[in-house]
């Protein structure tokens, strides 16, 4: 990590945490290696006036690339920039260390930090060892290295752990103790599902002797339903999944079908490279299947504003940047919109190649605005996908309304015809008057069937493919040069199929063997999901400015047998999870938490808040009212009065659901754009109005305020304590132990057991002493008299008490 | 290390036991924790003011009929406004390819005070308040519609994704309370203007990709003002101690055998929790406000959720030293009939606007205190619909604004920047969104250059990429 902190000059101690972490990554006795050590710093303070921006760029001078006229070792004026052996010979050497404020580089005025003196050695021994520029590791296709050398032998002979071993060793550190068998299976269970395992599963772990007892587990755990939609939670902040367009009234739309098919496509473990294929490109098979149809709404999924304020060019425009800043965070790693309105100041990106990738997603055949509240939240083109049930009853109505059209008409014809037999004519008419109020009756039935069937967003083709060009500072109202579809210049090249390049051919060109970015980006990002952290921690950009990967050769191993598997996705999770690394007990001492605070070189098992999904469903779970219904609408749980309200131009005011609806996982929560639901966002959930490949964690007082007092979750505490005290429940030998058990899938110590016991009899002298109290926590509940309430209302908060936990938030 | 069981033994020295737990929090969260204390001890430009109270005005406000006083134009009533003025500029797609007639306001305006600055009748409590206010006429933004003006306002920038203005500056300064939020939103529950009322977003006061404890924290009108303040029915304040009292022996005892620093970061954030129950409800609660201090916010403020409430809640605000106080009034986008419905917003905000600053500065914390009042931009001289001398509406106008600044290191009593005779574009002295961020900023004690946090592989900042200006000329 590069200590990039701001106002770190400030405080000593950051200074001293800045200086634990470098040693994680810092150079290791007698190699430099540019990609590791020199390029980070080269281009968070160089790049921007001498990089790969052939606009900005000063003194025909460029410190990414050794040769050619703008090189590093080019002589302009007498004075060569970089001359290898000798820091003498360089001026660079010269600027980075000179103490005449005019010719310090960077310069003062660029507010970049000067060389501190650690990276001037590194630029010292780097320009005399030969100043060797190698390519962006990023960049160069990933080859399988070889495994590491290790001491240990005995630890494991995993590749994972081996490379892992190897750099602890290096670092003359230790793998920690095999985590013990409950923290192991809540932990994988969490891990691979969102939810807790039940009390039954930890008990038959326990008892399970075998030495397959946790691969059997791991096998059992993917292969659940669960396991598709905790997946797919992941996928969804990364593509800014959301129930509304996010911009002015913010409209409902429908995505569901996409959600859908995400959670299956998880569960059916479709290969990676299929996955990506369809979302990029699935309107484009032949004969496409509804999964590829539904898939291609990835494209859809970008804010979109409703017609009438915006101009109708400018919406267009932001519509395509966004779906093309999607495809760059989600597929390449990179933040490819710096370059809308120049060249990418740190990756070669040119501001060419970003029009030209704009190129493959301009075709949208659809207006660039929506119309206020589509019918169903459902914007053009999109599909019909009826069961053959619903295709059946829609297709009788169909014909009887035909039906009754023409007669109607016939009926009116007549009366028309009879007009000298008033008689006659008043009866046709009445029954033209009653075909009509048929059809009326019909076409309701029809739009309520209609309702109910599944419909999604998709991608489409406009016949002529629009004409791309580069626009001049990323203004929508300046076309410059005309561009064709086409990928970065400097990434392998795409491969045709037809004339002009297609969306396929670019979903093709993602997923082939030498592109350098696709599998390593998804696997750090699997990565990232076991271990807290990424090998490369930011997983959003794994460009120049990124950080350099923790494990390269682990990482580059992981992006090759994942592409050599097939793209198997289960298979990479299933072999991350065995790993003797994962596996580890995340017990430390203060001095190592203080040492790799991040836990970057694996040390012991990583230990995590977990996401707010995971903290509702654990409740849920836990207290008996998680609801397995999957797929379909987004629900809505209570939240606190007023918040749509507050913000809604439209009159929106929320209205919880009811009933089992509630209880749903958390996947599945309606997640309103200019308002998502506070039991989230208050837990770091992004607001899904941009792409974001990791959340961050904090410890906030609003957490502690919401995991306390959130009015569902207590009434979840209630529902278990019930459990509790229920003495035709079989399971509860001991009550306290039941409790703590299902909660924390551990059981309580002595000293546990007397702190809850103690505070259980404080609960209950109190309740005994304040019975109006016990009522309120009662509410709604037949019990038999005063002392009945108080105890439950005394283990409702030992319930409440054990869900704020720190254990039991976090992810051991 | 300190043996934290030793402390909870005596939970009675609470106080004691947190700081120590504070001095063991994690390295992660102590990073997050020094960047921000570490500024606020060290500010790296002087600080003239210690914290804002932002005004907003969402819709935005037309500053033809309350700042930008143009006389001449009452003798160009329903003229076309001249080619060379509008100079091919983009309009809304409202009036787009429609006649440019020019609307002088109905309204009158005179000077005000000792500087006799020129101010709209519609503001006379404002009007009495004159030679505190620095009336800038020659804002200008690029956006032209409310989501994107309304995000580049609040953020920097028309990407949604970005953190808010206060939440760069709790990131950057750190808390000056230990009780309270940073950052408090308050939106109006109601509003006079009735026609086109805009939508507001949880981005306009979200982190971004800062931490998420920088977000503006939203009171809310019904219920709780912080959400999930109170206690669940059927838990009191004495159950709620107690039960914490357990919580954290079990998360001190797991401190010891794990090892994790973040437990008492958790530990510490629950008993902070419990502080904010008690702080809270005391900041909100205005039964001891006197009764002359209530009248001179006028009788609105007897309303929970209306703009005086607010106002006399962020005064309260500001004597808790709370950083960053954004109000959000709604009801200020007149497309038609904008002399009814301006005059209905202006009786909403004029008198709490102007007791806000007048109590402010009696209590001496004006001095300290920037109050920035703005909407996201301006209106059109020309009129939409069948214009008349006295009712018309007007479009979005980017291209020129006005707003006002006050105390916190500001000149009062000053006209700064000019518009041309159409209020139409900038001649003197733009100031660029990012400019005035870059002045709040820089009244605040903080470089906008340096305030800075990686992501993306950039510094990211709240002035963006082009270059902002501290505007020197109006700061005292």
């Amino acid at each position: 990590m590069r200590p990039r902190t701001t106002f770190q000059h400030c405080m000593p101690i950051l200074k001293w945490a800045v200086v634990t972490v470098i040693s994680l990554s810092g150079i290791r006795a007698g190699e430099i290696s540019f990609n590791r050590d020199v390029r980070p710093i080269l281009s968070d303070r160089c790049f921007a006036c001498h990089g790969p921006d052939a606009h900005e760029r000063k003194a025909k001078l460029r410190l990414d690339l050794p040769d050619g006229a703008d090189g590093a070792y080019r002589t302009h004026e007498d004075s060569t920039a970089i001359a290898p052996g000798s820091i003498d010979d360089s001026e660079v050497w010269y600027r980075i260390t000179s103490t005449d404020a005019d010719d310090l580089m960077p310069p003062p005025k660029s507010q970049k930090k000067a060389l501190t003196e650690s990276e001037q050695e590194i630029i010292r021994r780097w320009i005399e060892g030969g100043a060797k520029f190698d390519d962006f590791w990023a960049f160069v296709p990933p080859s399988l290295p070889e495994a590491p050398e290790v001491t240990e032998k005995d630890w494991s002979d995993q590749p994972i752990d081996l490379h892992v071993l190897a750099r602890l060793e290096a670092e003359g550190m230790k793998p920690s103790e095999d985590a013990d068998k409950r923290t192991l299976i809540r932990r994988v269970t969490f891990d691979l599902t969102g939810l807790p395992p039940s009390l039954e599963e930890v008990q038959a772990f326990l008892a399970d002797k075998s030495p397959k007892a946790y691969e059997a587990l791991v096998d059992r755990l993917l292969s659940r339903k669960q396991y598709g939609e905790h997946m797919a939670r992941y996928w969804l902040d990364l593509v800014r999944f959301a129930d509304t367009n996010g911009m002015h009234k913010d409209f409902y739309r429908n995505f569901i079908s996409y959600r859908d098919w995400v959670i299956r496509a998880f569960n059916d473990n479709l290969s990676y490279d299929e996955f990506v294929r369809y979302q990029l490109a699935g309107d484009l098979y032949p004969d496409a299947t509804n999964d590829q149809l539904v898939a291609s709404g990835f494209n859809r999924l970008h804010l979109i504003i409703d017609r009438g304020t915006a101009l109708p060019e400018e919406s267009f425009y932001k519509n395509v940047v966004d779906r093309v800043t999607a495809v760059g965070t989600a597929f390449m790693g990179m933040t490819v919109h710096c370059a809308t309105c120049h060249d990418h100041k740190y990756d070669p990106l040119t501001q060419k190649d970003f029009y030209s990738l704009f190129a493959f997603f301009n075709n949208l055949d659809a207006e660039p605005e929506t119309e206020s509240n589509p019918k169903n939240g459902l914007q053009p083109p999109f599909i019909s996908m009826p069961t053959p049930q619903q295709r059946e009853e829609l297709s009788a109505l169909e014909t009887r309304l035909d039906e009754l059209g023409r007669a109607a008409e016939m009926m009116k014809e007549g009366g028309e015809i009879a007009a000298s037999e008033p008689d006659l004519k008043a009866k046709l008419e009445d029954l033209a008057n009653e075909f009509v109020a048929k059809q009326k009756a019909y076409k309701k039935e029809r739009d309520q069937i209609d309702s109910q069937v599944a419909h999604a967003m998709v991608m489409k083709e406009r016949e002529d493919i629009r004409a791309a060009n580069i626009m001049i500072r990323g203004q929508y109202d300046a076309p410059g040069d005309l561009v064709e579809r086409n990928t970065p210049g400097f990434l392998p090249a795409m491969k045709k199929a037809g004339e002009t390049a297609s969306r396929m051919d670019l979903a093709n060109w993602f997923v082939a063997s030498e592109n350098p970015l696709t599998a390593r980006v998804a696997v750090n990002r699997f990565w990232q999901q076991f271990f807290g952290v990424g090998l490369v921690k930011t997983s959003e950009d794994l460009g120049a400015q990124g950080e350099v990967p923790s494990h390269p050769e682990l990482l580059d191993y992981l992006a090759v047998s994942f592409m050599e598997s097939g793209w198997d996705i289960q298979a990479l999770l299933k072999q991350i999870v065995m790993s003797r690394t994962y596996r580890q007990s995340s017990i430390g001492t203060p001095e190592q938490f203080a040492r790799d605070p991040e836990n970057r070189l694996l040390a012991r098992g990583s230990r995590f808040r977990m996401d707010a999904e995971m903290v509702r469903d654990q409740i849920l779970a836990t207290s008996g009212l998680l609801s397995n219904t999957m797929y379909g609408k987004s629900v809505k749980p209570p939240q606190p009065d007023g918040l749509w309200k507050a913000v809604t131009m439209i009159g929106e005011h929320f209205e919880p659901d009811t009933g089992e609806s509630i209880y749903r996982r958390s996947v599945y929560t309606y997640w309103k754009r200019a308002m998502p639901p506070p039991q989230m966002t208050i837990l770091n959930a992004p607001v899904r109005d941009a792409c974001v490949a990791r959340r961050e964690r904090t410890n906030t007082p609003s957490q502690a305020l919401l995991l306390l007092n959130e009015s569902e979750y207590l009434k979840a505490a209630r529902t278990l304590a019930q459990k509790i005290l229920d003495p035709s429940n079989a399971d509860v030998a001991h009550r306290m132990d039941y409790a703590y058990e299902t909660v924390t899938s551990k059981l309580p110590d002595d000293k546990e057991r007397a702190i809850f016991q103690k505070l259980l009899d404080d609960l209950l002298e109190s309740y005994v002493r304040m019975p109006d109290l016990a009522d309120q926590i009662c509410s709604g509940l037949e019990l038999d008299g005063p002392h009945k309430k108080a105890e439950l209302a005394a283990w409702t908060v030992i319930v409440n008490t054990l869900y704020n936990l720190d254990i039991t938030k976090t992810r051991e | 290390m300190t043996d934290p069981l030793s402390n909870i033994s005596n939970l009675q020295s609470r106080r004691s036991f947190l700081l120590n737990t504070g001095m063991g929090l994690g390295a992660s969260a102590l990073a997050s924790l020094i960047s921000s204390r570490g500024l606020a001890a060290q500010p790296n430009v002087q600080a003239k003011a210690k914290r804002v109270i932002f005004l907003f005005m969402a819709g935005a406000p037309s500053q033809v009929d309350l700042f930008d006083y143009k006389p001449d134009l009452q003798k160009l009533f329903k003229t076309e406004l001249p080619k060379s003025v509008s100079n091919g500029q983009r309009v809304t797609a409202m009036t787009r390819g429609k006649e440019q007639l020019i609307a002088p306001t109905m309204f009158n305006f005179s000077q005000q005070g000792k500087s006799g600055v020129w101010m709209s009748e519609l503001l006379p409590h404002l009007s009495a308040s004159a030679d505190d206010l620095c009336l800038v006429h020659s804002f200008i933004t690029k956006s032209i519609n409310h989501d994107p003006g309304k995000t580049s306002f609040c953020t920097g920038t028309e990407i949604p994704g970005k953190p808010s203005m206060g939440s760069w500056l709790s990131y950057g300064l750190g808390s000056l309370n230990k009780e309270l939020p940073d950052f408090v939103v308050m939106p109006s529950a109601f509003w006079s203007g009735k026609v086109n009322v805009q939508a507001l977003y949880a981005r306009l006061w979200g982190s971004g990709f800062l931490p998420s404890k920088h977000q503006g924290a939203s009171f809310q009108t019904t219920g709780d003002p912080v959400l999930f303040l109170s206690n669940p029915k059927g838990i009191d304040r004495n159950v709620r101690r107690r039960m914490l009292d357990s919580l954290a022996e079990v998360n001190a005892k797991h401190y010891l055998e794990i090892g994790d620093p973040e437990i008492q970061t958790t530990i510490a954030q629950q008993e902070m929790a419990f502080r904010m129950q008690a702080s809270v409800p005391e900041l909100t609660d205005i039964s001891m406000e006197p009764k002359e201090v209530l009248d001179m916010y006028g009788p609105e403020v007897s309303k929970p959720g209306s703009y005086a409430r607010n106002c006399l809640l962020a005064r309260r605000m500001a004597e808790r030293n709370v950083r960053f106080v954004q109000l959000f009034h709604r009801g200020w986008d007149h497309h038609t009939r904008l002399p009814e419905n301006l005059r209905g917003q202006c009786q909403d905000v004029d008198q709490p606007t102007a007791a806000l600053l007048k109590d402010l500065k009696m209590r001496g914390l004006l001095d300290d205190t920037l109050v920035v009042f703005a909407g996201e931009f301006g209106r059109t001289v020309y009129g939409q619909g069948n214009i008349t001398r006295d009712n018309y509406g007007r479009d979005h106008h980017p291209r020129c604004f006005s707003g006002w600044l006050a105390g916190g290191g500001i000149k009062g009593g000053i006209h700064y920047g000019k518009t041309d005779d159409f209020s139409y574009n900038v001649v003197e002295d733009p100031v660029n969104v990012r400019d005035l961020h870059a002045t709040m900023l820089h009244l605040l004690g903080v470089d906008h250059r340096k305030l800075t946090f990686p992501y993306q592989g950039l510094d990211q900042k709240l002035t963006g990429v082009e270059d902002a200006r501290v505007v020197k000329e109006i700061i005292a």
